[in-house]
């Protein structure tokens, strides 16, 4: 066995670490805070406050608490398939991140069939969805289970004819390729390219992702009101930990992923304010700690960075804006909406996209 | 041993024990999470074989809804099974040596044959969704809209067939 | 690299074990579990063929996307007709199946 090839595995390895982690404690923690707050504000109430300044250390002492929990296993449940099913669950809600592109080097693995990858890593997730409401041995979990099957499985039609849109004005898989096609203006933006029909294929996607990643008001499956929060009722400590986390980054690849597709990634709305900001210039090398370092161009993928980052954090206060005010739909008016409206009209879409490009 | 053929022999592994114990579990529902596992190993070796459109579209369609349907059709299906009745039929011990038997030929006269083919599949500089698609909608535009009649039809069947007859409806 | 007859013995070890499936499986649904193993094995086959292949062309790929979509639809239909045996004969055991026997 060659060397090289344990060297790149292990690369790959520590690389899916760092990512994973950032994520997780830059990304999640930050954010499962902010929509506390930010709920609650909008609800009129102050929202945790207690524990640390403002209350910013109640997530770890969140993380700490289900960490103590008991690892509870009902009697008649299929062990090794009550453990794994979060474990599916979780991990393609983060497998997701290896394609999006945070800035213009900062892509993990720029696969040229980006899109596809995406929409087939988070179908696997209503596997362990099925497996949880199955191995808990409790009639209502295994109801929850199924309902949420099937919304997944219905709304996985209107979102990739929602992803189709960019994918047919760009002509390319590749995320980073879609980003880049955007370049230049806020104009060139997908979402105001088209004639509109971007707009259209970014609002059916904002539904479709909506009741992807079981956002209110598609929010049946874990609602807590609605037969007994579903299938993650039996689950306790860090089993129900990583159900939660998946379903933050979920909402957070929801968002990262509308920013990519329609709103031009990480790129800057105006060129005076991508790097050189304002055309303030930072020197081309810096001497630290011995070494010389390109800080140029690491400042420039901090400001691409930043402005991903600011998008998607604006997008995702959309989506906590929209959760704090619409209600809940009912099963039926959901898979109906799916159905006979989403379809359709993501279709339409498809065609006259396809009509536009063929015009140009 | 370079890269690839580990990562052949783990896929194959992979691929292989999780269909050896598809067919021999008992328990159903696990047996339906070995299939998964499976096609995802099936999937890795599209990958090696230069088709990586396939092999999203592998895990997409056969993991992502074919096993869920399966799943559903299990869980709808569960009857009140007492441990003594056992998951193989009676034909077990004529099926095993047919099987091997088939396995046999098949290995002998076609997988040990030298094929007058390439050393090695050479990768397509542009990937395989351009091509993919080119042939799909120029050479091969009418097998295409028949599969979308057989999806039209299969929806339709499926539908009607699974639906519950109410009672003293004459349609 | 491999040489191709790595991959058809692949394929000739899932098909066959997808036919054993088939024959000594109890449940419907295992049955259609070891078919969808079958059509598999068949795709990996064609698939190979299509990368290893004199001619350079994707005729194999195209050839098993419409196996996966067959696949499908047969699936479908497939477990449709099991789930309405499980409402008549409030079982799905293919041995008990058997009224039209003679």
């Amino acid at each position: 066995m060659d060397s090289g090839f344990i060297i790149t595995v292990a690369k790959m390895v520590g690389v899916a670490a760092v990512i994973l982690t950032f994520i997780l404690i830059v990304v999640m923690y930050p954010m499962i805070y902010g929509l506390r707050r930010v709920m609650a504000f909008m609800q009129s109430r102050i929202g945790p406050n207690r524990v640390g300044p403002q209350g910013l250390l109640q997530t770890p002492a969140d993380a700490l608490k289900l960490l103590h929990k008991e690892d509870i296993i009902p009697r008649g449940a299929d062990r090794w398939i009550f453990t794994i099913a979060p474990i599916l669950v979780f991990v393609p809600a983060y497998l997701v991140y290896v394609v999006i592109p945070f800035g213009k080097d900062l892509v993990a693995s720029d696969l040229n069939i980006g899109i596809v990858y995406v929409s087939a890593v988070t179908s696997i997730a209503i596997i362990g969805i099925v497996m949880a409401g199955w191995a808990s041995n409790n009639k209502w979990s295994l109801l929850g289970a199924f309902r949420a099957a099937a919304q997944l499985v219905s709304y996985e039609v209107p979102l990739v004819l929602a992803f189709c849109v960019p994918i047919v004005l760009a002509g390319t898989l590749s995320l980073q390729s879609i980003v880049i096609e955007q370049a230049g203006d806020v104009r060139n933006w997908f979402v105001f390219r088209a004639w509109g029909l971007g707009a259209l294929a970014f609002g059916i996607y904002l539904a479709a992702g909506l009741a992807e990643a079981n956002l209110t008001p598609f929010d049946i499956m874990e609602a807590e009101s609605e037969l007994v929060a579903g299938f993650n009722v039996e689950y306790s400590g860090m089993k129900f930990a990583l159900f939660f986390l998946a379903e933050f980054a979920a909402a957070f690849t929801l968002s990262a992923l509308a920013v990519t597709l329609f709103f031009g990634g990480w790129q800057a709305p105006f060129s005076f304010l991508a790097y050189p900001v304002f055309g303030i210039k930072v020197p081309e090398t810096l001497t630290l700690l011995g070494r010389t370092v390109p800080f140029a161009a690491w400042t420039e993928h901090a400001v691409q960075f930043a402005w991903f980052f600011g998008k998607s954090l604006a997008m995702v206060f959309a989506l906590i804006w929209v959760r704090a005010t619409l209600p809940r739909v009912r099963v039926d008016q959901l898979m109906n909406l799916a159905w006979k409206v989403l379809i359709p009209i993501g279709l339409v879409n498809l065609v006259l996209a396809g009509f536009y490009v063929a015009l140009k | 041993m370079t890269g690839q053929g580990v990562a052949f022999a783990v896929l194959a592994a992979i691929t292989i024990i999780s269909a050896l114990l598809v067919v021999t579990i008992k328990n159903i529902v696990r047996s339906a999470l070995f299939l998964a596992l499976s096609f995802v190993g099936v999937a890795g070796l599209y990958i090696l074989l230069n088709a990586e459109f396939l092999a999203a579209v592998q895990v997409l369609i056969y993991v992502g809804a074919i096993t869920v349907l399966m799943l559903f059709a299990i869980m709808l299906t569960q009857q009140i099974m007492s441990a003594k009745i056992s998951q193989t039929t009676e034909w077990f011990w004529l099926a095993l040596p047919m099987a091997l038997a088939m396995l046999a030929t098949l290995i002998f006269f076609f997988a040990m044959r030298t094929y007058p083919v390439n050393p090695a599949p050479d990768a397509l500089a542009v990937g395989t969704t351009m091509p993919l698609a080119e042939a799909l909608l120029k050479p091969y535009l009418l097998p295409f809209e028949l599969a979308s009649f057989i999806l039209l039809a299969a929806l339709v069947g499926a539908i009607v067939i699974a639906r519950e007859e109410k009672p003293g409806a004459t349609d | 690299m491999q040489p191709i007859n790595c991959y058809l013995g692949v394929s000739a070890i899932l098909f066959c074990i997808g036919l054993f499936g088939v024959m000594t499986r109890r449940n419907a649904v295992g049955i259609l579990m070891s078919i969808e193993l079958m059509l598999n094995a068949a795709n990996l086959n064609l698939v190979a063929f299509s990368a290893y292949g004199p001619k350079h062309g994707l005729t194999g790929q195209v050839f098993a996307v419409f196996v996966i979509t067959i696949a499908a639809a047969e699936a479908a239909v497939g477990l449709a007709i099991v789930v309405n045996l499980y409402m008549n004969a409030k079982h799905v055991n293919v041995d008990q199946v058997n009224l039209m026997k003679w």
